[in-house]
């Protein structure tokens, strides 16, 4: 294996590691705000890894073969991850509002600062 | 005008980002570049009051693009990566204590709070629920509230973070 191969297969591994702790969460935790920290922050760290195995790849196969089609893949794949991590935090946003605002109580809170301000 | 410029100058930037590798013009074919300022045009004529709507051109300036490159791989990486250390711990041991506080945030533009409240939700143990549109304040949902942290009013934003203040880059960036 070279080096170049041993990066894409780390960055695989981290990857499929923190989607996977995303899904267990999103099993595990009580109820949909707690559910929602899991998926949006590990789902997004996770796919980031995986979406930079293929950019390295990608990069890599561009630079030996000299095959512009390569260049597009790792292009293309650094969008997605830059899209996904942005569309992740404004629709984990969305939900958790529509949650708050439709009555659903954060199970297990000490504090609920937004229902108190009645906004 | 201005609104126009920088609408149709995203929409063929954008363009050509996504068409790169299709031809010998630099990285481009003849065809891909025609059509490219074509539809960065129209883009520019139909999508100009909702990109540039608050008519403010800020982010035009060359250094705080410069500041936006180094924050999304620099600082808000590192936070994103603990943020993910402290997510896996806790769905192993369970150890939460939920809960949602008011954080003061010491930003008064739409984009401030915009970046604000994206980069919370994606950093350690937080998440945005609501905006005051007010005070601009934040309310987040925080997986793991410190002991006695529940009784306080308000907090501020740059304890949420610890290694790096977050806050101050996003008001050198958007303000």
């Amino acid at each position: 294996m070279t080096a170049v191969e041993i990066l894409i297969y780390a960055c695989l591994a981290i990857g499929v590691v923190f989607n996977t702790l995303g899904v267990i969460g999103l099993l595990r935790f009580p109820d949909l705000y707690t559910r929602m920290h899991a998926t949006t922050k590990a789902t997004t760290f996770g796919s980031i890894f995986t979406s930079l195995a293929v950019i390295v790849f990608g990069l890599s196969m561009f630079f030996s073969q000299n095959d512009s089609q390569y260049l597009t893949l790792a292009i293309h794949a650094f969008l997605a991850a830059a899209c996904l991590a942005f569309t992740n935090a404004v629709s984990a946003h969305a939900i958790a509002r529509a949650a708050h605002r439709s009555g659903i109580k954060p199970m297990l809170a000490v504090v609920d600062r937004l229902e108190e301000a009645k906004l | 005008m201005i609104a126009f410029l920088v609408t149709a100058g995203a929409a063929f930037l954008m363009y050509l980002i996504l068409t790169a590798g299709s031809g010998t013009i630099g990285f481009w074919s003849l065809s891909e570049l025609v059509m490219g300022v074509l539809l960065a045009i129209l883009t520019g004529l139909i999508a100009r009051n909702f990109l540039c709507r608050s008519k403010s051109f800020r982010l035009l300036d060359p250094r705080r693009l410069l500041l936006l490159l180094v924050y999304v791989p620099g600082p808000f990486f590192v936070e994103l990566t603990k943020a993910n250390l402290d997510v896996a711990y806790r769905v192993i041991t369970m150890k939460i204590r939920p809960g949602i506080v008011r954080v003061h945030s010491g930003l008064k533009t739409d984009l401030g709070i915009f970046m604000l409240a994206n980069s919370i939700t994606l950093t350690p143990g937080t998440l945005s629920v609501g905006i005051d549109e007010e005070t601009n304040d934040l309310f987040i949902h925080n997986i793991n509230i410190g002991e006695g942290d529940e009784k306080r009013e308000v907090i501020e934003s740059t304890e949420l973070f610890g290694l790096v203040n977050l806050p101050a880059w996003i008001r050198r960036i958007a303000e």
